[in-house]
C-alpha cells in the first residue's frame, strides 16, 4: 500500500515539530528514518498511523485520506511497534501476542484455530515460545520488545512501523528480526518504515533512507545514494567515513571520535 | 505490579470461579438474612421464600408473619442494596484501574466521592426539604458535576486520543478533590450542631435501606456491567498504554469516555445511596486479579460477585455481630487497609 504525505505541518503547542514534510513510501520497500533526538521521527510515525493528526497537510493511505479510516480498518492496515512498552498489568506473553488479532476477531468471538496458529507461529519466529506462559511484567526490556514485536507480526498488516523496535535487543535478535522483516518486505510486498538509531544496521537492511533534522527532511532516497559523509555531517554534526564493506555487503559508516 | 505472587488457580477456569462465587454469594445472603436482632433459622427462611413463590396461602401463623416482615421489609432490601453497591464499586474499580493504567486507582480517583460528599453536605447544611430524598439526589448531582469538571480540566484537543491521558485525569482528580475537601471542611465549620449529621452521612451506612433504593442501584449496576463487558476486550488494550490501544484498533477517545462515565456513574450512585465506602473498589479487583489474571473479560464478572459478597459480610458484621452498629465506611477501611498493607508487602518480597 502506498503512503504519501503532502506538505505536513505539526505543532506541539507553539513548538513546530514537523515542517513541510512531503514524502512517499511504496510497498515492497524497507525505509529507514534517521535523525538526531527530537527531530520528529516518532511524530512522523504517529501521523502515519493516525495516533496524531497533522495541523495542515494531507496523508493518503492508498488513495484514501488517513482520517477516513476507522480505527479498526487502520489497525488492519498498519501495525506499530512503539518505543514505550511499559505495562503495569501482568498479562501472559501469549495473551499479549493474541492482542494482535484484536482488529481481526469480532467482539465476543473467540480467536479461531487460524488465529491461534498464527500467534504460535509468530512466537516461534520471534523466539519467545518458551516465554508464552510468563507474565510480561517479569520480562527483561529486550524480551518485552520481542513480545510487542510478535504482537505486531500477529496483526498481519501490509504496513509495519517500527519505532526503535530494536533498542533493547541483543545483536543476535536485532539481526534476526530485521532479517525477518526484510523477507516479509520482499516476499509479501509489505511496507516497513523503521526509525533506527544504529546507522550501520539501517545501512545493511534498508532500501531507502530518510534523514530528518529539526522537523524537516534533509535527504531522502536510495540508501546507496543518500548515505553520504555530507548528509551525516549535516544531520548529526559528526565527521565520518562512508564506504562499501564486503563483509557486510552494504555501505558502512565509521565515525571519528569527537 | 503484583506479578511475583504465583497464581494458584490455573487461568481459563473463570466459569468455575463465577459459579463458585455466585453460590457463595447466595449462601452468604441466606446466612446474613438469618442473622440479626431476631434469630431466624435458615430453614424457616427457605420455607417462607418457597411458600411465597409456590403457594399464595399456607399456614399464616403470627410468628411467620413477623418473620416475613423482618425478612422482606427490613433485612432483604438492606442486604440486596449492600450487595449491589459492593458489586458496583468493584466493577467501577476494575474500570478505573484499566483506564488509568494503574492498579492503584479506585472509583474515587476522579474525585467522585468528594463531589458527592460536597453535594450531600450542602443538602444537609441547608436542610433542603425532606432530607431523606434530597441528600442522595444532591450527592449524585455533586458527583456528576465533579466528573464533568475533571474531564473538562484534563481535556486537551491537541493530545492523542483527545487528551484524556491517565496522568491528566489523575492530576485533575486530585486537584478537584482537594478543593472540594476544603469546601467540605468549610461547610462542617458552618454547620454547628448539624456537623455530626454530615460526618455520619459521609462515613456510610446501609441502615434502613428500602426496595426503591435497591432497584435504583441494580438498574445502574446492570447497565454499567453490560457496558463494561461490551468493552472489556478494548479495556485490556487500553490498559497496555495509549499507543498500543490505538495501533490495535481501539477508538481510544470514545471508549475511554464511555468507560469513565460508566465507572463514575456506578461510583456516584453507590455514594449517593450509602455514603463513602472505601477500599472495596481498590481491593477487590486487586485480589481477584490473582485468581483471574488481568484479562478484564474474566476480571469483571468475578470482581462483581466478590465485591457484592465482601460488602455484604462487612455490613452483616456491623449489623448483626458487633454490639453497636459502626459506620460501614469505617469498617471497610479498618479491615481493608491492613489487608492491603499485607498483600502489598507480601508481593514485594
Amino acid at each position: 500500500m502506498d503512503i504519501s504525505m503532502d506538505h505536513i505541518h505539526f505543532f506541539h503547542g507553539e513548538t513546530s515539530i514537523l515542517e513541510d514534510v512531503t514524502c512517499r513510501f511504496a510497498p515492497g520497500k524497507f525505509y529507514a528514518v534517521l535523525g538526531p533526538n527530537g527531530s520528529g521521527k516518532t511524530t512522523l510515525l504517529d501521523l502515519i498511523c493516525g495516533f496524531r493528526r497533522p495541523k495542515t497537510g494531507r496523508i493518503l493511505l492508498g488513495d484514501m485520506p488517513v482520517n477516513t479510516f476507522s480505527r479498526r480498518k487502520m489497525a488492519q492496515t498498519i501495525s506499530l511497534v512503539s518505543q514505550s512498552y511499559e505495562v503495569n498489568f501482568p498479562f501472559l506473553v501469549k495473551e499479549v501476542v493474541m492482542m494482535g488479532r484484536h482488529p481481526h476477531v469480532d467482539r465476543f468471538s473467540r480467536p479461531s484455530q487460524d488465529d491461534r496458529k498464527l500467534a504460535a507461529r509468530v512466537m516461534e519466529m520471534t523466539g519467545i515460545s518458551h516465554l508464552a506462559h510468563r507474565h510480561i511484567t517479569e520480562l527483561s526490556g529486550g524480551e518485552k520488545q520481542r513480545c510487542v514485536f510478535a504482537r505486531a507480526l500477529c496483526q498481519d498488516t501490509p504496513v509495519m512501523l517500527l519505532d526503535e523496535a530494536f533498542s533493547n535487543m541483543d545483536i543476535h535478535h536485532s539481526l534476526y528480526l530485521l532479517g525477518l522483516v526484510k523477507t516479509a518486505v520482499l516476499k509479501q510486498h509489505k511496507t516497513v518504515i523503521a526509525v533506527l538509531h544504529d546507522i550501520n544496521l539501517a545501512a545493511g537492511f534498508s532500501h531507502e533512507m530518510l534523514f530528518l533534522k529539526q522537523g524537516r527532511i534533509t535527504a531522502m532516497g536510495d540508501t546507496q545514494k543518500v548515505l553520504t559523509q555530507k548528509n551525516i555531517e549535516t544531520v548529526f554534526n559528526v565527521t565520518s567515513k562512508v564506504e562499501y564493506n564486503d563483509y557486510v555487503q552494504a555501505l558502512q559508516v565509521y565515525f571519528k571520535p569527537l | 505490579m503484583f506479578s511475583s505472587i504465583s497464581v494458584a488457580i490455573p487461568r481459563g477456569k473463570t466459569g468455575y470461579l463465577v459459579v463458585l462465587f455466585s453460590l457463595f454469594l447466595l449462601a452468604s445472603t441466606l446466612v446474613s438474612l438469618s442473622m440479626g436482632y431476631m434469630d431466624i433459622p435458615i430453614l424457616d427462611i427457605l420455607k417462607i421464600i418457597l411458600g411465597k413463590t409456590l403457594t399464595a396461602a399456607g399456614d399464616a401463623s403470627s410468628m411467620t408473619e413477623t418473620f416475613e416482615t423482618v425478612l422482606f421489609d427490613i433485612r432483604l432490601p438492606r442486604i440486596l442494596t449492600c450487595a449491589a453497591v459492593g458489586a458496583a464499586l468493584a466493577v467501577s474499580g476494575v474500570l478505573f484501574q484499566g483506564i488509568l493504567l494503574n492498579p492503584l486507582a479506585d472509583p474515587y480517583t476522579l474525585g467522585v466521592s468528594a463531589g458527592a460528599a460536597f453535594g450531600a453536605s450542602i443538602a444537609i447544611l441547608f436542610n433542603l426539604s425532606a432530607a431523606l430524598v434530597s441528600v442522595p439526589v444532591f450527592a449524585f448531582a455533586g458527583a456528576c458535576a465533579t466528573l464533568f469538571f475533571v474531564l473538562f480540566l484534563s481535556y486537551s484537543p491537541d493530545g492523542p486520543a483527545g487528551g484524556l491521558s491517565s496522568n491528566n485525569l489523575i492530576l485533575s482528580g486530585i486537584i478537584v478533590a482537594a478543593i472540594l475537601s476544603a469546601g467540605i471542611s468549610f461547610l462542617k465549620f458552618l454547620a454547628d450542631e448539624q456537623v455530626s449529621v454530615i460526618i455520619f452521612w459521609l462515613m456510610g451506612s446501609f441502615a434502613s435501606r428500602t426496595w426503591p433504593q435497591f432497584l435504583l442501584v441494580s438498574v445502574f449496576l446492570s447497565l454499567g456491567f453490560c457496558v463494561s463487558v461490551f468493552f472489556a476486550r478494548d479495556l485490556n488494550l487500553i490498559s497496555m498504554g495509549d499507543r498500543s490501544a490505538i495501533s490495535l484498533g481501539v477508538d481510544l477517545k470514545k471508549v475511554t469516555l464511555i468507560l469513565l462515565i460508566t465507572g463514575s456513574m456506578l461510583a456516584a450512585v453507590s455514594v449517593a445511596i450509602s455514603g463513602i465506602i472505601g477500599f472495596v473498589g481498590l481491593l477487590v479487583p486487586h485480589m481477584m486479579r490473582f485468581l483471574t489474571g488481568p484479562d478484564n473479560r474474566k476480571l469483571l464478572p468475578v470482581s462483581m460477585l466478590a465485591g457484592a459478597t465482601l460488602l455484604l459480610w462487612a455490613d452483616t458484621i456491623t449489623r448483626a455481630v458487633l454490639p453497636h452498629e459502626i459506620p460501614i465506611g469505617v469498617l471497610t477501611a479498618l479491615i481493608g487497609g491492613p489487608v492491603f498493607c499485607w498483600i502489598f508487602k507480601k508481593s514485594r518480597m
